[in-house]
């Protein structure tokens, strides 16, 4: 399921290449959408005041979360070993229920096909989707 | 019941009101059928369905999404009773077509990234979360009568 083969490497790669630039608009963009059609994500989050999309802690995570998967996509060859840490992170300190990582990876996906329309085609889509995958599953490697 | 704002009610309505659903249903389900590539199992008789060029350009697809657009159309004008709505079409994709009603997540998904992108920055959190519970319910509706 999440095999990414050399085509899906060559897609993500040269489209997050259009993108980066625009990274922190996309990350803030990704999370404010979660928290706000994905209520029961906002639990996370009990600890910052103001959790709507303008609000500096959002902005703040959407900066982290892109950052991330800037490093996952540098590291696509070997998202297992690269992620190692954060996978850490996820498991013992944040413990996220993996399942709001497709949450996520949803959101970032509708903010890039409202950024990008004509570039996000189905095949890219593809691509990303399976990336995003995993990265997930790379991110929950050290859950148990 | 489901119960709808009126920024709900209205954004559903101005969706769908301004679109074509020549050109979305198509878009949908093509991408689903590109994205999810298992949901292809439902579509044995469809033909060539190989790669996505030939998913884009083939007429039995297209034709289907435009059928799946209006049978979302009917939950549109009636947004106050979805249950009874889709109770005859959950039927149908239970008994008659067995359908994963998983399945309906992913078109779902694929159809909120085909409006995205149709809207660009229209298409705000607010509006986003307005259109993914319509949706929600849509789908919930269509998977009540499994069994």
């Amino acid at each position: 399921m999440t095999t990414l083969s050399t085509k899906d490497k060559k897609v993500v790669k040269a489209f997050w290449a259009k993108v980066s630039g625009q990274g922190e608009e996309i990350g803030t963009d990704a999370v404010a959408r979660m928290l706000r059609v994905y209520p029961q994500t906002k639990t996370y989050f009990s600890h910052w005041k103001d959790r709507s999309a303008s609000s500096p802690d959002v902005k703040k995570h959407g900066r982290t979360v892109m950052a991330g998967v800037g490093d996952a996509v540098a590291k696509i060859d070997d998202l297992k070993g690269g992620l190692l840490n954060l996978s850490e992170l996820h498991a013992f300190t944040l413990r996220v229920d993996p399942a709001n990582f497709k949450i996520l990876s949803h959101n970032l996906l509708v903010v890039m096909a409202t950024m990008l329309p004509n570039d996000f085609t189905p095949e890219v889509h593809v691509s990303m989707d399976k990336f995003l995958a995993a990265v997930a599953l790379a991110l929950s490697e050290k859950y148990r | 019941m489901v119960v709808w704002t009126d920024f709900e009610r209205s954004t559903i309505q101005d969706i769908f009101s301004k679109m074509d659903y020549e050109v979305v249903g198509p878009a949908a389900l093509t991408r689903c059928l590109i994205v999810y590539p298992w949901t292809q199992r439902y579509f044995g008789n469809f033909g060539n369905l190989y790669n996505a060029a030939a998913i884009m350009g083939n007429p039995m697809v297209a034709k289907h999404g435009t059928t799946i657009l209006h049978g979302l159309d009917r939950g549109v004008k009636n947004m106050d009773d979805l249950k009874t709505t889709y109770a005859e079409l959950s039927v149908l994709h239970s008994e008659k077509l067995h359908v994963d009603p998983d399945n309906f997540k992913l078109l779902s998904d694929c159809l909120t990234i085909v409006v995205a992108a149709k809207l660009g920055k229209a298409f705000t959190g607010e509006v986003q979360a307005a259109f993914q519970k319509f949706l929600a319910v849509v789908v919930s509706s269509l998977g009540r009568q499994y069994h």
